[in-house]
């Protein structure tokens, strides 16, 4: 049975990700507050100069937003294709190319203005994207699309997508979707055929031997390619913010990204983050790590040690034992870096940049640079020696 | 009982009588029309059903030095093998079902061939003649390109859609790129680097807007798609060319006037035939007519440019003629008028300079290596013409080996494709049937007003036992569909010879329905299918209340064609329709005949319930789930 108050909950969450200026609209420190704590003690110690700082990547972060070409400040969504970077964004797509941007909006056929998500398909170079009215195909400069009336796409709000080999794989408001690019076949999954408690799906990573799908309220769904079964994964304390035992199991039912990379699955949600490594669960909270906030919006593995996590606090980066955040000071607003070693211990680091904001919604890698879309712009952080 | 009781002075009775009576004396007629009075018709017995092996050469192609001619035959699924001095015959190498394309590798030691009904590639050794390799490829190949390097083969995958790349070793797909709707043919540039797509039927577009297709531009190294350069108002692209400069492009190409209403022939108002020009020596695409006032260029196919760009070749297969531009003054025409003239009767003769009559439905052409002949294949006369350059004259016509008859269903294929029959020689069946199939078009047919009654084309495969014909189901068999109502609205010319109406007739009910690519082999269906299917005949709705028979799909959609051959409501009718009363389309290959509905107004097969049954007037489905929506999808592809 459902609880009525839990879908309340779904309902406004579910606003705040498609709106994120709702949730900018409250006070940032409202929510997840030991990190924040962490965070002023940070403000508070003397910051030591990047040479003598832990070991963690460092950034120059050059931002876009409006001013310099982006259609839109909010940014859902930041696709990597060589040279080429996409962003989607509230107004429209756009596509850096030799330092400029085009724009692509729905009078050159895209499904709806809102982008979010994109997914590349690395054999053809076609980008796909999820909109609030449906799913694109960006080809050669050519966009069509699919909709819920024009084709078997199970609804139009596309929240993720992600392609393997000739199967484009969706998550949308209602179910998830496979298309295969051969047949023109749509599958559809939700409630009927596979253990999806609620259809709210929210991301998907597909890859040639499992595919994940990240369910609101549902935890996170797992098809095996080789045998064509499905499987789930849930929070066992259930639908509540309790976690009895640490590393139980997944740390929330909520969730909201999934990335599956060398064999380990890496899983956010709005009440901390997991890695799972096929046997053995690790989650990660405020408290008990250097996570900035529980409320994460997108979690991208670089391998099965490290990933990069993006929250309504900042962005950060776990290297398998220490942490790093990347963000404008909670406080002053100011460039902020800080590093959490594996005992704890915070140390700030001089940085005279950093992301857009701190309500990081999309990473992507580019080489050892990375691009983060956020509410207020988007980011390339240039890594630097 | 009463109401079997006959009387003979019952008014309706006799009626009924002088109606069966007026039949059977036409029936007596048309029979002995076929049977007396055609005297081309060597071969005696069935004449509607014979089934002559003729060759049907499609494409024609020479070995880098000149010295073979390879033909492509079609119809007899075999690639023949002419010495290009004496045209001897020098081998038959039989390939798969319908081969329609083909090309040599980079090193000249491998013909790849397209066999279009078997979705297979054959790989002939041309050291040895034999076929040394059939690889599986996508539905319905049509042509096929080798990259300079030898590594990759790209395949137009017609029914796919798509571009699909081979391993060239071992046929290994390795991916597909998006193609036009209706990929089928590919050239690679001289300089090896990129290889251009075209596609016969029109991209997408909003309904009763220009039709929209593509040069789908692919970049040969990394394989894939970097530009579609859209061609406005075309759907029918055909074979394309690129000088050896690298600087010109011409592809032929179908410009319908689909919104205008057809009775306009007399107008010029069906088509415009023409070669969309792009590349550096043109700057901007520009589209170029072919036609002429009274001497059209239908259905234009090939298209060869000589090596010093001094001419510019294509075969006219509606026309029967090879059209010859003069390049040189083509392009001095094209940058002195900077506006559109796509449609203007005048510009062809600034720089067509002869128009040379070849044989039937003339398709694929080749230059030789030194430039002074041009090989064209007559596809419907089992011919090759070899046209002197020099004089533009047809020096010789090779004959090829077969029946030398012609026999009723061949005369009824070259009606078909002729434009002889039109109004000034404008169109042919096949100008909206393209390849027998169909344009993915809807037309503005009847006299009957500006955007009155507009009808979406319709397949014509398998046709037996679909009548009657047209939308509204006025013409009860196929005599009066091709006859009076074709010559009347259509040609708007003198009505056909009696007995070439009748062949044409014959010759449209042989077509036969392509194999069905979503059916499995064995004919049993997928679980998607089959739950497909259980919707399809079902008569209780997911509430459990009983469906109308009238509402059921395999009610009207009843039989081995998916028709009851009756019309219905299906609350389809649009304010500019006349009646709401429509034929109940059969449902072959329906996966392959979008846009769908009368008007053609339903984009894909999901618009048919998702946006135009709002009342389940077109078959109960309002109760249904999205996947289950999806499955009925699937089951209807499988028809």
């Amino acid at each position: 049975m459902k609880k009525p108050a839990f879908h309340s909950f779904l309902m406004i969450a579910m606003l705040l990700a498609v709106a994120p200026q709702a949730l900018l609209a409250a006070p940032a420190s409202a929510t997840a507050s030991p990190a924040h704590h962490a965070a002023k003690a940070a403000s508070a110690a003397p910051q030591v100069p990047a040479s003598a700082a832990p070991q963690a990547p460092r950034f120059r972060f050059e931002n876009f937003t409006t001013a310099n070409g982006l259609p839109d400040n909010h940014v859902y969504s930041v696709l990597v294709d060589g040279d080429r970077i996409w962003a989607g964004t509230d107004n429209g797509l756009a596509l850096y190319e030799n330092g400029k941007w085009k724009v692509y909006t729905t009078k050159d056929g895209l499904a709806h203005r809102a982008v979010l998500s994109l997914a590349l398909d690395k054999r053809t170079g076609d980008v796909w994207a999820g909109t609030m009215g449906g799913l694109s195909r960006i080809s050669g400069g050519h966009i069509d699309t699919f909709t819920q009336l024009s084709s078997g796409l199970s609804n139009d709000v596309v929240y993720g997508v992600s392609v393997d080999g000739e199967d484009v794989w969706i998550a949308t408001a209602a179910g998830a979707c496979r298309l295969n690019l051969h047949t023109n076949q749509w599958s559809l999954y939700n409630e009927r055929n596979t253990p999806m408690n609620e259809i709210w799906v929210y991301a998907v990573n597909a890859t040639p031997s499992k595919v994940y799908y990240a369910v609101w309220g549902s935890g996170v769904l797992e098809y095996d390619q080789k045998t064509g079964r499905w499987d789930k994964y849930d929070d066992p304390d259930g639908e509540n913010e309790m976690v009895l035992f640490k590393d139980q199991g997944l740390i929330h039912e909520i969730v909201t990204s999934v990335s599956y990379v060398d064999n380990i699955l890496w899983v956010a949600t709005y009440f901390g983050d997991s890695r799972y490594d096929g046997r053995y669960w690790h989650n990660f909270l405020t408290k008990d790590s250097g996570l900035p906030s529980n409320f994460t919006n997108t979690v991208k593995g670089i391998d099965g040690k490290r990933a990069w996590f993006g929250t309504d606090k900042g962005l950060a980066y776990y290297d398998g034992a220490n942490w790093a955040v990347y963000r404008p000071s909670l406080t002053t607003g100011k460039p902020e870096m800080t590093v959490r070693d594996a005992q704890g211990k915070v140390t700030p680091v001089a940085v005279t940049t950093a992301p857009a904001h701190n309500y990081v919604l999309g990473i992507d890698f580019q080489g050892s640079d990375i691009w983060v879309a956020t509410a207020k712009g988007l980011s390339h952080g240039i890594r630097q020696p | 009982m009463k109401g079997t009781e006959v009387s003979w002075r019952n008014p309706s009775v006799i009626r009924t009588v002088a109606v069966a009576g007026l039949a059977l004396l036409a029936a007596a007629f048309f029979a002995v029309a076929l049977w007396t009075g055609r005297p081309v018709h060597a071969d005696q017995g069935n004449a509607a059903a014979e089934q002559l092996d003729y060759a049907s050469p499609l494409e024609v192609l020479l070995s880098p030095d000149g010295a073979r001619l390879y033909v492509l035959c079609q119809q007899s699924g075999d690639i023949r093998v002419l010495d290009a001095s004496t045209y001897a015959v020098i081998k038959t190498i039989a390939v798969g079902r319908l081969p329609r394309g083909f090309s040599l590798s980079a090193d000249g030691k491998r013909l790849f061939v397209t066999n279009s009904w078997d979705d297979t590639l054959s790989v002939i050794d041309t050291g040895t003649l034999a076929v040394v390799d059939t690889w599986p490829v996508g539905a319905e190949p049509s042509s096929v390109v080798e990259d300079r390097a030898g590594k990759r083969l790209f395949v137009a995958n017609r029914i796919s859609g798509d571009i699909a790349v081979l391993d060239a070793a071992t046929g290994a797909e390795e991916k597909r790129l998006l193609g036009g709707r209706g990929s089928s043919y590919l050239t690679l540039s001289p300089d090896g680097a990129r290889i251009y797509g075209t596609h016969i039927y029109p991209n997408p577009s909003p309904f009763r807007t220009p039709p929209q297709s593509e040069i789908t531009v692919i970049d040969t190294a990394r394989a894939v798609v970097i530009d579609r350069i859209p061609l406005h108002f075309v759907a029918g692209v055909f074979h394309l060319a690129i000088s050896a400069d690298g600087r010109l492009g011409a592809v032929a190409e179908y410009h319908p006037k689909n919104l205008v209403p057809l009775a306009h022939l007399e107008h010029g108002g069906a088509f415009a035939d023409t070669l969309t020009l792009f590349g550096a020596d043109v700057g901007k695409p520009v589209e170029i007519p072919l036609d002429e006032l009274e001497r059209y260029a239908a259905q234009p196919f090939g298209v060869a440019i000589a090596a010093d760009k001094s001419r510019l070749y294509v075969t006219c297969g509606g026309s029967e003629m090879v059209t010859v531009i003069d390049l040189p003054r083509l392009l001095r025409y094209v940058h002195a008028h900077p506006k559109p003239f796509a449609e203007d009767l005048s510009a062809s003769s600034n720089y067509v300079i002869a128009r040379i009559a070849v044989g039937h439905n003339p398709r694929g052409l080749v230059i030789s290596p030194d430039g002074r002949r041009l090989f064209v294949a007559n596809r419907l006369e089992d011919t090759i013409s070899a046209i002197d350059t020099r004089t533009n004259r047809v020096a010789s016509t090779i004959a090829l080996a077969g029946p030398k008859t012609v026999s009723l269903l061949r005369h009824g294929e070259q009606t078909f494709y002729t434009a002889r029959q039109s109004f000034q020689g404008q169109i042919g069946c096949a100008s909206c049937h393209i390849d027998s199939t169909l344009d993915g078009l809807n037309w503005d047919l009847e006299p009957d007003g500006f955007g009155r009654d507009i009808v979406d084309n319709r397949l014509l495969e398998d046709l037996r036992g679909t009548e009657p014909f047209k939308w509204n189901g006025g013409n009860p068999d196929l005599p009066t569909e091709c006859g009076p109502r074709t010559e009347k609205y259509f040609w708007r010319a003198e009505n056909y010879p009696p007995l070439t109406l009748a062949d044409l007739v014959v010759y449209v009910r042989s077509i036969p329905a392509r194999p069905n690519r979503w059916r499995l082999p064995g004919r049993e269906l997928t679980p998607a299918q089959e739950r497909g299917r259980a919707l399809f005949v079902r008569s209780v709705d997911k509430f459990g209340n009983p469906i109308p028979e009238g509402n059921r799909c395999a009610y009207c959609h009843s039989g081995p064609k998916g028709t009851s051959q009756k019309s219905f409501d299906v609350g389809t009718r649009k304010a500019t329709d006349g009646s709401a009363m429509l034929d109940t389309p059969q449902l072959t290959n329906i996966a392959l005949t979008a846009p769908y509905l009368h008007d053609g107004s339903a984009a894909t097969l999901e618009e048919i319930w998702t946006l135009f049954n709002p009342d389940d007037k077109h078959g109960r489905t309002n109760d249904l789930t999205k996947d289950e929506l999806n499955d009925l999808i699937e089951y209807l592809r499988t028809r």
